[in-house]
């Protein structure tokens, strides 16, 4: 039994039609990605799984429990989160208070203050500092870290590469794997295809709300991607 | 120069419960960006709470804080829970139902109490002072309210800035959207604010209901008074609030040296003039 | 679209009017017709009750004004409504000024005061506006009590020749009053639509809605908002002003009660409908009504009506007029705005027409 599954899911803002009947899963230990065009509905995806925006309560499957149209404390309980787009952290917070609010749930797991310290060292030293004086990469570096302290059994990464330098971004991608290695399943959201690419086994390419492709990364044609991309 | 003196122990004293009401004002506002309207009303509500226990055990007001302040922090989160939560957001809805709110109460206050003007009575240390010099005497009571308001305020700095709870209503506060993302609800962390600031508000309350009369229709005066602190403090520090809080007492205890029907006017002077000089406040934070 | 075409709807002329608007002004012309002759078939009673029906709908128009167009929430109207009555009293008891020449003048007073005013509120953002509006208000109710020039804590009372200045005798007192209130209800309506017909009304309303993109569109928001809010203030200080004479007497606490005054404009305002004009109109009509079937039971009625306001803001904002008029489209007043296209003989082009394929 797959890990996250979500069998036809919609969603609307208000009038408009975002997601028409998305279909996916993940397996434990699995690192997945979603690409897509802007607008193509990649973090109406990730927010319906974390229940930031409404969905209905079949269409979404954690461990074998629906969850669609929880409200996010619940779902995060349960072991679902997302590194928001934009990093998103609390500007008045130091970068140790960030990360330790991550973890007031207080689920236990490999993830703790010292281990995400260990994972993103340039953090340790930062410690005391505002989240807000901190460089893009090492905002989202901070994001990632807040996001594994709840100790998640599934992650999900929404558009870490964006606006940040692609030195920056592969630094930042060459950490997944140590993520995933502790157990924890990650889908991550991208617009750089390449990464995206290099750091999953599947791949699921949105457009306009709809999955046009997927398969398992290393057998995808490159042209079927480019295609399914811009909707050729 | 005794009486001068004396007149701004007096004014630094009071400060310290106008900090307190301030306080409760300003840690809602940080938390959830709501002023209530009601929030004097509410405080009023405290008052004849703690007059009735006090009637009803046969205890001291002291004493009667055992029950106020739990009492009060259940109808805060209560409150929050049924009405407030629903009132949050845009410009208009918070104050018009938080007025709406302060009406109500006012009215049903007066209803189940009538007008006649209350005060709770502490015994014998109500006129105890300490004499440092022959001329100089300062009241026991006042003492203890601003020793207590300064650890109360000491107090709500550390929840903010040291625990877990704090970092929750900080977060919430810069991000109530993603707070949720850290297993936070909101619902309840707007709740738990309400029923702090009430508990805050009701130790203010009971120990200015020792110092002047209460009735119903009281309440707009002490939100006034909590308003005025905390825009002269500065928005956003509690340090802050407690110099306004200050500032006001002692603008009251010289308006009032200068001609008794003054204190609440030479207040209000003191802060009008204070947003023309320095809308800021004495010590704004760079707020968000 | 053609340069011709073009430049023609750039000149097009805009509409204010709707089928709807045009029945809501007929009905008012009828209305009002019919409320002028009262003096000439009603009896005493009647004639009270509709000055105080006119006296409500004229400040709850101007607080909607304030607060549902200009965005500015005040608590402190009440400020106004004293002062005029104070400057009424004043100008007749030591300049022997006939009440006729005191409405106007309170108008202007409440409009200078209003001015120092608006701009060390206009200092506070939202809710602290609001309870600065308030501090304004204790601070006149607290001058007007210490100094005895003003008649202090116990206030004033007119003396009878003041009264009688008015008019010799009861019946034509009680006309004339009638009338004047009228006007000044009809006025404050009129000067409010036709301000919010020009584009001066459209920059109102692009502040209430998003200021942020006002500012970018070139609007002086202070500015805009110290304007409504000075002549709010002149109105309401007229308002005041005759609504004392009525009484007779004025002390601080009558002149200067948050109760007696703004809770009802609010109220009075939300449950009718914020925002439209239409909307303290008929807040009114149900303040009345309501008052009609709860009628001893003061502290009781302000709580229902506190519960009513509460109710309508969380479930539906837009208030009872608000509700109804969203669902059928109704406008009573000619205020919509629809560019009109000019007609084709007026485009020049139209002689060019578009080749059609051949069949």
């Amino acid at each position: 039994m797959a890990l996250l599954e979500v069998d036809g899911l919609t969603a609307f803002y208000g009038d408009f039609q975002a997601l028409y009947g998305v279909s996916l899963s993940v397996d434990a230990g699995q690192a997945v990605a979603v690409i897509g065009a802007n607008g193509a509905g990649k973090s109406t995806l990730l927010k319906s799984i974390v229940g930031m925006i409404r969905a209905a309560p079949g269409m979404i499957r954690f461990d074998g429990e629906p969850i669609g149209g929880g409200r996010p404390p619940k779902i995060v309980a349960r072991g679902v989160t997302m590194v928001p787009e934009g990093r998103r952290l609390f500007s008045s917070l130091t970068v140790e208070e960030n990360l330790q609010v991550g973890g007031q749930l207080g689920r236990p797991g490999p993830w703790s203050l010292a281990r995400v310290f260990e994972l993103f060292p340039a953090l340790a030293e930062r410690r005391k500092e505002r989240s807000t004086s901190l460089s893009g990469g090492q905002q989202q570096m901070v994001a990632i870290g807040r996001a594994l302290m709840s100790n998640p059994r599934l992650l999900l990464c929404d558009e870490i590469s964006l606006g940040l330098a692609p030195i920056v971004v592969r630094d930042i991608y060459q950490r997944l794997p140590a993520i995933v290695a502790e157990g924890t399943a990650v889908v991550v959201v991208e617009q750089d295809v390449m990464q995206a690419l290099s750091a999953s086994s599947y791949l699921y390419c949105l457009q306009e709300g709809r999955v046009l492709l997927e398969g398992a990364a290393r057998k995808l044609d490159r042209e079927a991607i480019k295609a399914a991309y811009f909707g050729v | 120069m005794v009486a001068f003196v004396h007149v701004i122990v007096q004014g630094v004293l009071l400060g310290g419960l106008y900090a307190l009401f301030a306080g409760g004002l300003s840690l809602i506002f940080g938390v959830m960006r709501l002023v209530n309207i009601a929030h004097g009303d509410l405080i009023v509500v405290a008052a004849y709470f703690a007059y009735f226990t006090m009637q009803a055990l046969g205890v001291g007001p002291f004493t009667s804080l055992l029950f106020v302040v739990p009492a009060s922090a259940l109808l805060g989160y209560a409150l929050q829970r049924s009405l407030l939560n629903f009132a949050l957001g845009d410009e208009l809805p918070p104050l018009l139902v938080t007025f709406g709110l302060s009406v109500i109460i006012q009215n049903v206050l007066l209803i189940l109490f009538t007008h006649d003007n209350r005060r709770l009575y502490a015994g014998p240390i109500e006129m105890a002072s300490w004499k440092f010099t022959p001329d100089l005497a300062v009241g026991v009571l006042p003492v203890i309210q601003f020793v207590v308001a300064l650890a109360i305020i000491g107090g709500l700095q550390l929840l903010f800035y040291r625990t877990k709870l704090g970092r929750a209503f900080r977060a919430t506060s810069d991000d109530p959207a993603i707070a949720q993302l850290m297993g936070i609800e909101n619902r309840h962390i707007f709740a738990l604010a309400m029923a702090l600031s009430l508990s805050v508000v009701a130790v203010a309350g009971v120990f200015i209901a020792i110092r002047t009369t209460f009735n119903p229709f009281y309440g707009p005066q002490l939100l006034i008074f909590g308003f005025e602190a905390v825009i002269m403090g500065g928005l956003g520090s509690l340090w802050g609030t407690l110099a306004g809080g200050v500032l006001l007492g002692l603008a009251q205890a010289l308006g009032g040296q200068i001609n008794v029907g003054l204190p609440f006017t030479a207040g209000h002077v003191v802060f009008l003039l204070l947003l023309i000089v320095r809308p800021q406040g004495l010590f704004p934070k760079v707020s968000t | 679209m053609s340069a011709g075409e073009r430049t023609a709807l750039a000149h097009a002329p805009v509409v204010h009017a709707s089928l709807s608007s045009r029945i809501g002004m007929t009905f008012w012309t009828v209305l009002v017709a019919t409320l002028i002759a009262v003096p000439y078939w009603g009896d005493r009673q009647m004639m009270r009750l509709l000055t105080e029906v006119y006296s409500f709908v004229a400040l709850a128009s101007l607080w909607n004004f304030l607060a549902g167009y200009a965005g500015l929430v005040s608590v402190g109207q009440q400020s106004f409504v004293g002062l005029g009555g104070y400057t009424l009293y004043l100008c007749a008891l030591w300049a022997g000024l006939n009440p006729m020449v005191g409405l106007p003048l309170a108008g202007v007073l409440g409009g200078l005061v209003a001015v120092p005013i608006v701009l060390l509120l206009l200092n506070l953002r939202g809710a602290y506006f609001t309870i600065g509006s308030w501090v304004v208000a204790e601070v006149f109710l607290q001058i007007f009590q210490l100094v005895p020039a003003v008649g202090g804590g116990s206030g004033i009372s007119l003396p009878a020749t003041v009264v009688q200045s008015v008019a010799r005798s009861r019946g034509a007192r009680e006309s004339l009053i009638y009338w004047v209130f009228l006007a000044l209800a009809v006025a404050v309506i009129g000067v409010i639509v036709l301000l919010l017909r020009t584009r001066y009304g459209l920059a109102l309303q692009a502040i209430r809605d998003n200021e942020t993109a006002a500012k970018a569109n070139g609007i002086d928001v202070n500015r805009t908002r110290m304007i409504v809010f000075v002549v709010s203030g002149a109105a309401t200080a007229m308002i005041g002003s005759f609504v004392f004479l009525q009484k007779l007497s004025i002390t601080p606490f009558s002149a200067f009660s948050i109760n007696d005054w703004t809770v009802n404009m609010i109220f009075i305002t939300v449950i009718g409908g914020i925002g439209r004009v239409e909307g303290p109109i008929v807040g009114t009509v149900v303040f009345f009504v309501l008052r009609e079937f709860l009628a001893d039971l003061a502290s009781t009625y302000l709580i229902i009506l506190g519960v009513v306001a509460i109710a309508v803001m969380l479930k539906a904002p837009k208030g009872i007029w608000g509700y109804v008029a969203d669902r059928f489209g109704w406008q009573l007043f000619p205020l919509s705005r629809r560019l009109v296209r000019p007609p084709a003989k007026d485009r020049a082009d139209r002689a060019v027409r578009v080749p059609t394929p051949a069949a």
